[in-house]
């Protein structure tokens, strides 16, 4: 059934990266999301990271214990034990608020100007307007309508890579800017490729910027219900909604989590890649009826 | 206790690094020159793991409030104790009330102090190490400041006899020109054959943009293979489709300067990564200034495991010389 092909390289004597698919697809990330999951479960001595990614991932030893070489055959074998994707993911749908045209962002879009593509428009103008759609109202709807698979986490700690669950005619695709920002706020909503991001603290950046969220992905204190256990809310294989919110909205999420009260509505839920490629939207409408009628 | 009276230009609390979270986006962080974190502990006779004080270019300078054993290794910034010079690579016993301080860097760019006990602040997430991008870790989460008072901790092992020392043909010196060895692979697909060649050809000179997070380089400019970008990958020929990026690894964003992503990097990002530095080597490149100049020199896996093994043969004896003290 794969149109994909595998390639297994060295990252020095400790790393070994393994590309599954040079571009992205759900395929693809389900793929990663299987072998490394079921590498996890075979609890190999001499692993010391297993990091997934969006089309690829890699995996840290000590080369001591397990040798770089001895690790990809055990990798090819696991590849082969699942190939028809036949597992099951067990993960969280979760509802992620989002201001779009927020003054903050805003005034970070202006400020950068000169580094973007278009200078004349606003970041959700121009990226409207290169996917085909007649307004940014109309765009900022294509984002808000169907949910989007963490198909990784990186960059800083917590920030995820979301990959929208629609078929790939669908897909939004925008660049990044043309060189990149020196500042984007925190929790700025943003994209770039085929990527929808929260950035978990303020910082350099180079993706569109959209919206901001009102309530934080990543806490280091760790006061909020949602980060006992971690630092960082997202996990690979979740499935965030992210819906455009109001002002009032945004202001009274922003006082639940500055009371320490805020939690995030979600529900656990379990998958297969199949039932996902086969139909994307009838997966995304059972999602969100999930996520919000259940 | 230790008491900071002056920080130096940047003084961090490192360990061997908070290893195993990439999966949420966390660089291990750590000890730049691993090796001179190793042989500092074994010279005051503390667990390999013992955080110490990981001093860039310009040092510190210090107070000590009761009596300990120290030691100093790495890169050669001459320590003083009471203004007088000390040797590095030694256990050196001092007093309370003595203060440590530092002349001009000669050579390497970072010197390690170890305290008997380890330098004590919570552990974060299984490490001491400072990550100080998003403040956790170390000493409140940041470079050591005025003021600051550091505690020592129960991390010691055994004792070690003043004056103990190190031959002098296992300490690594350091020149202001480097060759770094390299696994070339990843995502080398993307360049050129031509680039590949000038990318290993190259003498490089390390930029001013060169500390924890990564090295950036300046001397040619690569190419990158002609194609219609895979979808996901963003437009620039030297994009990906986002992978992670492993310690070590090179990209060379639109082709421009190549950039060494070292222990406080981004775990990921879209930029082709070209070839990485082996572990052996990643304690050298640590000890590498602005302005010096960097070539990077193709080795296989087996070579790179095989100068692993001789590393760890060097800190075998290191280990035996102390013992036999």
């Amino acid at each position: 059934m794969s149109k994909l092909h595998t390639r297994y390289e060295y990252g020095g004597d400790e790393f070994v990266f393994v590309q599954l698919s040079e571009a992205m697809s759900l395929e693809a990330n389900f793929k990663g999301i299987a072998i490394t999951r079921k590498l996890k479960e075979r609890n190999l001595e001499g692993i010391i990271d297993i990091c997934p990614a969006n089309a690829s991932y890699m995996v840290r030893v000590d080369p001591d214990v397990l040798h770089p070489d001895r690790l990809i055959n055990e990798l090819r074998e696991i590849e082969d034990s699942i190939k028809d994707l036949d597992i099951e993911i067990s993960s969280r749908v979760v509802d992620v608020p989002v201001l779009f045209e927020d003054p903050w962002t805003h005034e970070a879009v202006m400020m950068f100007r000169d580094r973007h593509q278009d200078p004349n428009s606003t970041d959700l103008e121009y990226s409207a307007r290169i996917n085909g759609y007649n307004s940014k109202e109309e765009f900022i709807g294509a984002i808000d309508a169907a949910p989007f698979l963490v198909s990784m986490i990186g960059f800083v700690p917590g920030l995820p890579w979301c990959f929208q669950i629609v078929r790939q005619e669908k897909q939004i695709e925008v660049p990044k800017y043309v060189r990149p920002r020196t500042y984007t706020p925190e929790r700025t909503f943003g994209f770039g490729g085929a990527f929808a991001v929260i950035y978990p603290v303020q910082g350099a950046g180079g993706y569109q910027m959209y919206g901001i969220a009102p309530a934080p992905i990543y806490q280091k204190e760790q006061t909020l219900p949602d980060f006992q256990e971690s630092i960082v809310f997202p996990q690979q294989g979740d499935i965030f909604r992210y819906r455009s919110i109001t002002r009032d909205e945004y202001d009274a999420v922003r006082a639940e989590v500055e009371a320490g009260t805020f939690t995030y509505r979600k529900k656990e839920i379990t998958f297969t890649p199949q039932e996902v490629l086969e139909n994307p939207e009838r997966f995304s409408e059972m999602v969100l009826r999930r996520l919000y009628h259940d | 206790m230790i008491k900071v009276l002056k920080p130096g230009l940047q003084t961090t609390v490192q360990d061997q690094g908070r290893l195993g979270l990439y999966e949420i986006g966390m660089p291990p962080s750590g000890a730049m020159d691993q090796f001179a974190l190793r042989v500092g502990n074994m010279i005051v006779g503390n667990h390999p793991n013992a955080a110490v004080l990981e001093i860039t270019y310009i040092g510190p300078e210090l107070i000590f409030e009761k009596d300990t054993q120290i030691s100093l290794t790495g890169g050669l910034i001459p320590p003083k104790i009471n203004g007088v010079p000390v040797p590095m690579w030694e256990t050196l016993a001092v007093k309370a009330g003595d203060v440590l301080s530092f002349d001009f860097v000669k050579s390497g760019a970072r010197i390690y102090l170890a305290v008997e006990g380890g330098i004590d602040v919570p552990l974060v997430m299984n490490s001491r190490s400072t990550y100080t991008l998003i403040g956790i870790g170390g000493f409140e989460g940041r470079a050591l400041a005025e003021g600051d008072v550091l505690a020592t901790g129960d991390l010691h092992e055994r004792k070690v006899a003043a004056g103990t020392r190190i031959e002098e043909s296992l300490i690594p010196t350091f020149g202001r020109s480097h060759e770094i060895r390299v696994i070339v692979g990843l995502c080398s697909y993307r360049l050129t054959e031509e680039s590949k060649r000038i990318f290993l050809e190259t003498e490089w000179t390390v930029t001013p943009e060169a500390n924890r997070i990564g090295y950036r380089h300046k001397g040619q400019r690569l190419q990158f293979v002609e194609r219609e970008q895979p979808f996901g990958a963003g437009s620039n020929p030297s994009n990906v489709t986002d992978l992670g990026y492993p310690i070590g690894s090179i990209q060379v964003p639109d082709g421009v300067e190549p950039i060494v992503l070292l222990h406080d990097a981004v775990t990921g990002g879209g930029y082709a990564t070209v070839a990485t530095v082996i572990s052996t080597d990643l304690n050298r490149m640590g000890q590498i200034k602005t302005n010096e100049k960097v070539k990077f020199v193709s080795v296989g896996l087996e070579e790179a495991l095989q100068i692993r093994k001789e590393n760890q043969l060097v800190l075998n004896k290191i280990a035996e010389n102390i013992a036999s003290r």
